[in-house]
C-alpha cells in the first residue's frame, strides 16, 4: 500500500512577501493538516520563538502533539550583516511530529525520517 | 522583527555596557532533562545552602519558571549578585504517551503534557527580561536538536552573554567536546551539576561573563 505525504515548498521571495503572523500561521494550519512544510529561507530566531509558543497553545493532546523541525544552525554573519543586521536564512523542513522525526542532524547534514 | 527591532536591542545592548546593575538576572535554559534544577539546585547549595526545587528523571519535572533573588557569588575576591531564573525544558513537542511509559496514568499524563506546554511558553517569555543565560546540555546527547539551536539563535538575537554548561560529565559516555565543536563561538564549562564537578571553573566563568 503506498503511503502519501503531501510537501509544500514555499519560495524565499514569497515568504520575503509575508508577515511573521501571516508565515507562522501558514506553516501551523498545513502541518496541523499532515502536510510537510519545506521553507526555502527559513525562519528567523525569533519566528522560530514564536512558532514554538504558538504550536505549544496549539496542541491539543490527542490529534496534534506538536512540531518537528529541522534547520541548521545559523552562520556566522559577515560584517555587513552584522551591520545591518541581516542573516541568510537557511532551508527548514517543519512537520507534524508524528510524521517527521530527525535520525541525526549535524552542522551540514541532516538525516530525517517521512512517515506516510 | 524589522528594523525598530533590531535599533532597539542594539542600543538595549549598549546602554546595558554603560548600566551598572547591582544584581543581575541570569536564566537557566535548555530541553527537557538537561539538568537546568540541578544546576539550579547546585549553584544555591554551593552560595545559600538551599535547593531550587525537585528534579526527576520523568521530563517536564519543572513546568513553572522559579525565580530565587539575590545569589551572591565570591569568585577570587569578587562578589557578583545573580538572580537565578530556573525555567521549564524548551520543546517542539510535548505528547502525554511519553509520560505513561515511567508509571504516571493516564489523568496524570495529559496534565503534566498540558502543564509542560505552559511551561514552555513562559520560558520563552522569560528571554525578554534576562540579562544573561545559561544553557544547559546533556553531554551524553548530541547537542545538534533544533531547540539548542533555536535558544543559541535567540539569545544571540538578544545579544545576551551566554555560557554554555556541558552537563553530565560524570557519566561515562560524555563527550563535551562535540558541544564544543558544535557551538564553537560560545564559551563551553563541561561541569556535572550533580556531582559538583568542575564547579569553581563554572563560577569563574560565570563571574567573568556576567560580572
Amino acid at each position: 500500500m503506498i503511503m502519501e505525504v503531501k510537501l509544500n515548498l514555499i519560495s524565499k521571495e514569497k515568504l520575503e512577501r509575508m508577515g511573521t503572523m501571516e508565515k507562522l500561521r501558514l506553516i501551523l494550519d498545513e502541518v496541523k493538516a499532515g502536510k510537510i512544510v519545506v521553507l526555502e529561507s527559513g525562519l528567523t530566531p525569533e519566528e522560530e520563538a514564536k512558532l514554538i509558543e504558538m504550536t505549544m497553545l496549539e496542541i491539543d493532546h490527542e490529534n496534534f502533539v506538536g512540531i518537528e523541525v529541522e534547520s541548521y544552525p545559523q552562520k556566522q554573519s559577515g560584517f555587513f550583516g552584522k551591520l545591518f543586521g541581516k542573516k541568510g536564512g537557511r532551508l527548514m523542513v517543519i512537520g507534524p511530529a508524528n510524521r517527521l522525526k530527525t535520525l541525526e542532524k549535524r552542522e551540514d547534514i541532516i538525516e530525517a525520517l517521512i512517515r506516510g | 522583527m524589522g528594523l525598530i527591532l533590531r535599533i532597539k536591542r542594539s542600543f538595549g545592548a549598549i546602554l546595558k555596557l554603560f548600566r551598572k546593575k547591582n544584581k543581575l538576572r541570569i536564566g537557566i535554559y535548555g530541553p527537557p532533562n538537561a539538568g537546568k534544577t540541578t544546576l539550579a539546585n547546585r549553584i544555591l547549595l554551593d552560595w545559600v545552602g538551599d535547593v531550587m526545587g525537585s528534579v526527576s528523571e520523568i521530563p517536564h519535572e519543572t513546568r513553572r519558571a522559579r525565580l530565587r533573588e539575590g545569589v551572591k557569588i565570591e569568585v577570587d575576591g569578587r562578589t557578583i549578585t545573580i538572580d537565578v531564573v530556573d525555567t521549564p525544558g524548551l520543546a517542539t513537542k510535548i505528547d502525554f504517551h511519553d509520560f505513561l511509559k515511567y508509571g504516571l496514568s493516564e489523568e496524570e499524563a495529559k496534565r503534566r503534557a498540558k502543564e509542560a506546554t505552559e511551561g514552555v511558553i513562559e520560558a520563552i517569555k522569560w528571554l525578554d527580561d534576562l540579562d544573561g543565560v545559561i544553557l544547559v546540555m546533556d553531554s551524553t546527547e548530541d547537542p545538534f536538536t533544533q531547540v539548542n539551536i533555536t535558544i543559541v539563535g535567540n539569545i544571540e538575537a538578544r545579544k545576551l552573554p551566554l555560557i554554555i554548561a556541558a552537563n553530565k560529565i560524570d557519566l561515562p559516555n560524555a563527550s563535551p567536546a562535540r558541544i564544543k565543536s558544535a557551538f564553537p563561538q560560545h564559551t563551553v564549562v563541561p561541569i556535572s551539576a550533580l556531582k559538583g564537578l568542575n564547579m569553581d571553573t563554572f563560577y569563574r566563568v560565570l563571574a567573568e561573563k556576567f560580572g
